[in-house]
């Protein structure tokens, strides 16, 4: 493997990423930038986000030797990466911590953020109480019945809610209206984007925050494995907590990187949310990647019982890294995800997010394909307690 | 060959200062499109704005975007809206039409296809708002070679030293978005417009048109004191959403008359 130091200065991964705004954001972008690189080389702050993420997030989180699944699949032993016991519940806490540091550090006193499943909201509603912050959270109107719970959760922490009514009522319906917010309110507020996404130095700077998981690995699985896994297999909805484990380990040409897209009700049916899988390069939100869309150029819905996968774009990164080879991208389904959560949930005693039973499903697929001396690191990004209102409504039981 | 420079040429030369009125095409169903550009040529429009609907238009407001809902409901495409103009070029082949949209549209139909496509359907100038000149190096010479201007945005935030390099991107004329926000949104104040003003001159000689903000016709004069075009766009969208479809032609024809009215008192 050839030295990988991408993006370029102006965010480019190959011919993916960039800056693709309006005027207006071109300054407040510039802005980030130079506070980003100059936070990046700077050893307080640094050492500021490593304290943080390790008293106030609980990290290193550990790595788990899943033995029961692994000897019911019969094959590859599988190991899982235990984000979902951060705080908050998942990845997306190790992105806001980083955010919220510097927006503080550029004198910001209102964070804005956009969320799906409500995630990354409450990551924002948490970071924004803890250093003292406002916080306006945008969510689509169809994510806010989908995801009661966690709307109350941002609520007690804090935050204004913002439904929004635009388009499909959804995550990218989200990112559309943050932005907007944030074009009028560009001095005085920070925004706190969710993943390795949107616009430079956004995808890099998420990934950074982020890779705290893959570092952690690296050390870790030669502790608990005697050395590093034959893959590590992480589920891709904006790509950061893939890009996050993927990205110390692209280095190691011996460990394969697998991205798990949600295939929705088959990518057959049109009816999922896998751009690296079934869609095409073009240019939305800020950047240029793989995206579901019409002969048109028109941003098509997306569907995914996950609603935290349940967009029409992916990180840049990832782009880059299925066209270079890198990385290869799958999808599994919706009932292959539901299958995996509930294989977790009965042979291991832990509720797996929907987004990472993704990974889970494609796991119990490769697993058995492998010897036992083989071994998967999966990242299960997140605990699945904010689900079980979806996987009862599946089963038709109304809690 | 672009229409717009000469238009400002005549337009300057007679003392006059361009109105820029934008629609979406395709808003509210496809067939009314021509009318209405015919509509707002009658009432006085000097350089028409077409706005290309998009999926997910991320630097207009509420207003703009629900007019590119409609269209799309219709399933208007950039190659209609191509076919929109060259229907109105059947009667009108005089006034510059600036085609507004955004970057992926033109990208799934392929750069070079577009820019044939734009000047053979009488297109003049396009601006791309999410093609900052940093990314639009390919583009703007595309364009250049089918002789179509590339209009680029100025804010209210871009720095001196941007200013500069925006305007030797830019050909036709600049675009001040007069306000921090989205399309349709606040008030205008206008020192500070008149101050930006200034600044952008000391760098560009291209004329430069004034757009968001502007609602009536007292804002448009006042902004035509210091900028080379007035654009207005919400309020329009606003007029043709509020309209019985019969009678939008009349409702937009007769508004942008009465800014034509106090433009030229």
């Amino acid at each position: 493997m050839q030295m990988y130091d991408l993006p370029d200065a102006r965010g480019h991964f190959g011919p993916y990423g960039g800056i693709f705004v309006a005027e207006t954001l071109m300054a407040a972008l510039d802005e980030l930038r130079r506070e980003y690189e100059a936070v990046r080389e700077d050893p307080d702050f640094q050492a500021e986000f490593h304290r943080e993420l390790k008293h106030y997030v609980g990290r290193p989180s550990p790595i788990y030797h899943a033995k029961r699944l692994s000897d019911t699949l019969g094959g590859a032993q599988i190991y899982l990466k235990r984000e979902d016991l951060n705080h908050t519940g998942a990845h997306k806490i190790n992105n806001t911590v980083g955010q919220a540091l510097l927006a503080r550090r550029m004198g910001k006193k209102r964070v804005i953020a956009e969320t799906g499943a409500g995630q990354h909201g409450v990551a924002s509603a948490t970071v924004a109480a803890r250093y003292g912050m406002e916080c306006v959270v945008y969510m689509g109107s169809e994510d806010v019945k989908r995801q009661a719970p966690n709307v109350y959760r941002m609520k007690l922490l804090g935050a204004t809610v913002v439904p929004v009514e635009s388009g499909s009522k959804t995550l990218k319906d989200a990112l559309n209206e943050a932005m907007r917010d944030w074009v009028t309110n560009v001095e005085s507020t920070f925004y706190v984007l969710g993943t390795a996404a949107g616009p430079h130095p956004y995808p890099m700077l998420v990934r950074d925050f982020q890779s705290v998981i893959g570092r952690e690995c690296i050390d870790q699985m030669p502790e608990l494995a005697g050395r590093q896994p034959d893959a590590v297999i992480a589920c891709v909805g904006g790509g950061s907590n893939a890009i996050g484990i993927f990205h110390p380990y692209i280095p190691y040409g011996g460990v394969k990187l697998i991205g798990v897209e949600a295939a929705g009700l088959g990518l057959a049916s049109g009816k999922h949310a896998a751009p690296l899988s079934a869609g095409t390069p073009g240019v939305l939100h800020g950047f240029r990647s793989y995206l579901m869309q019409d002969a048109n150029g028109q941003i098509i819905e997306t569907h995914s019982v996950s609603a935290g996968l349940d967009y029409p774009g992916v990180g840049p990164e990832h782009s880059y890294l299925k066209d270079c080879g890198r990385a290869e991208y799958v999808a599994v389904t919706d009932d292959e995800a539901m299958q995996a959560f509930h294989d977790l949930c009965r042979y291991e005693g832990i509720i797996p997010a929907l987004e990472s039973s993704h990974a889970l499903a494609y796991a119990a697929k490769l697993a058995p394909t492998l010897g036992r001396d083989k071994t998967l690191l999966v990242n299960l990004s997140g605990r699945g307690d904010k689900d079980i209102n979806t996987v009862a409504g599946l089963a038709g039981i109304t809690l | 060959m672009s229409r717009i420079p000469q238009r400002f040429a005549d337009l300057s030369a007679r003392g006059r200062k361009a109105l820029i009125p934008f629609i979406t095409a395709g808003d509210p169903d496809p067939e009314l499109t021509v009318p209405l550009m015919h509509a707002l040529v009658a009432g006085g429009a000097d350089i028409l704005e077409l706005g290309v609907p998009f999926s997910d238009p991320m630097a207009d407001g509420p207003t703009i975007q629900r007019s590119s809902e409609r269209a799309l409901k219709h399933g208007v495409s950039l190659r209609r809206v191509l076919a929109m103009v060259t229907e109105f070029r059947k009667t009108d082949t005089q006034t510059p039409v600036v085609l507004m949209g955004y970057a992926n549209p033109i990208e799934a139909m392929g750069l070079t296809v577009f820019a044939q496509d734009a000047e053979a359907a009488g297109v003049d100038g396009v601006l791309t708002v999410d093609y900052p000149p940093e990314e639009a190096e390919a583009y703007s010479a595309t364009l250049a070679q089918h002789g179509l201007d590339a209009i680029f945005l100025l804010s209210p935030t871009t720095p001196d030293a941007r200013v500069e390099a925006v305007a030797r991107h830019a050909s036709g004329f600049i675009y001040y978005v007069s306000l921090k926000g989205v399309t349709g949104a606040a008030t205008l104040d206008m020192a500070e417009v008149a101050q930006r003003m200034a600044d952008i001159r000391a760098h560009a000689r291209l004329p430069v048109g004034v757009g968001f903000g502007i609602r009536d016709p007292e804002t448009a004069r006042a902004v035509a004191e210091v900028a080379d075009a007035v654009v207005i766009g919400s309020r329009i969208v606003q007029e043709v959403e509020a309209s019985p479809r019969e009678s939008a032609a009349d409702n937009v024809r007769n508004f942008v008359a009465s800014v034509r009215a106090a433009l030229d008192a």
